[in-house]
């Protein structure tokens, strides 16, 4: 009798934003928590002397945050819109991961290119 | 009846849709604001490599040690991620159809961007009466370019929250109402994804240089 139906067009299928449910969000929230809180602590204490290693990880922090609310709360996956929100994401990372460390690899060069200045304001 | 005989005797039935079958309104909203928000993801990755390239920059000016108060980014940073789990409950007060308890979630998110907004604001008039003005080095100006794009989306996130709670007020839990709901829901929830980048890249990068 609802063989009929199969005629339709599923639009439940198409697969919109996902949502969460109130232990989602919950993980979501416990894990942020955690994460936010270990980087201040770690910046406001000082509990790693070497600045470069405190540095890395805060931003390994940072990294594994942003994919826990990608996940718990914009409720990122590879089915919804049947992936085309995770086929924008992907380019857009990409496209930021470029813009970053483009920007940041090539000023770094100039900057050292310039050092010479520093030496010839010395000279006579 | 002739559908369903044919179905169940046989071969299974098999349908060809030709041409491309109508989407009820709203249906490619969400994925439009997915890519609004990673076109916004982009403003922001710029506003960042600018920080990065210049944050350093202080041209004998302050430098972030002289003016960042960690406790005070930490208070901000607990309002905003206090904000996306209420405005969580505010989306699963709304699948359950709860008008009352949804516009309280929605209110109470409210207050904490609000709270956000106003520590930001005092954090600025704080640093500019010390003269940290953004005309005053090239670290200050791509911190309060890159800061203050954010803190104007979360006023912007404010203003569409108030506007959606009157709508809500007075049309009720109504489809196109959920779906405004739903789109907010992921902007908010961006910018607090966007905070994660300013605290940490901003913030307590910039009390290790």
């Amino acid at each position: 009798m609802t063989s009929d139906t199969h005629a339709l067009p599923d639009h439940d299928a198409h697969g919109g934003a996902a949502h969460g449910s109130l232990q989602s969000y919950l993980i979501g929230f416990g894990l942020s928590v955690v994460l936010t809180a270990i980087p201040f602590w770690l910046v406001m204490t000082g509990a790693i002397a070497d600045k470069t290693a405190t540095g890395i990880l805060v931003l390994l922090f940072a990294a594994v945050q942003i994919v826990v609310h990608m996940v718990y709360f914009l409720h990122m996956n590879t089915r919804s819109e049947n992936g085309w929100t995770m086929m924008a994401l992907i380019f857009t990372v990409v496209m930021v991961v470029i813009a970053l460390t483009g920007s940041l690899w090539v000023m770094h060069h100039l900057n050292i290119n310039m050092m010479p200045m520093h030496d010839m304001s010395q000279m006579p | 009846m002739t559908v369903a005989n044919v179905s169940t005797q046989g071969s299974e039935p098999v349908f060809h849709l030709i041409d491309e079958h109508a989407h009820p309104e709203g249906a490619s909203t969400m994925l439009g604001f997915w890519i609004y928000l990673m076109s916004d993801c982009l403003i922001f990755a710029m506003l960042f490599a600018t920080f990065g390239v210049l944050g350093g920059n202080y041209a004998a000016g302050p430098s972030p040690k002289d003016l960042f108060d960690l406790k005070l980014v930490a208070v901000n940073t607990t309002m905003l991620l206090l904000s996306s789990i209420t405005y969580g409950f505010a989306m699963l007060t709304m699948e359950k159809s709860r008008v009352g308890a949804t516009q309280a979630w929605l209110a109470i998110t409210g207050l904490f961007g609000l709270a956000f907004i106003g520590i930001e604001l005092s954090e600025f008039a704080h640093m500019i009466h010390e003269g940290a003005t953004p005309q005053r080095s090239a670290f200050l100006s791509s911190f309060f370019t890159l800061v203050g794009t954010h803190g104007t989306h979360v006023t912007f996130g404010l203003v569409w929250m108030v506007t959606l709670m009157v709508q809500v007020a007075r049309y009720g839990l109504i489809e196109a109402n959920r779906r405004r709901l739903m789109c907010l829901s992921m902007f908010w929830h961006f910018l607090d994804v966007v905070w994660i980048g300013v605290f940490t890249f901003v913030y307590l990068l910039g009390m290790l240089r």
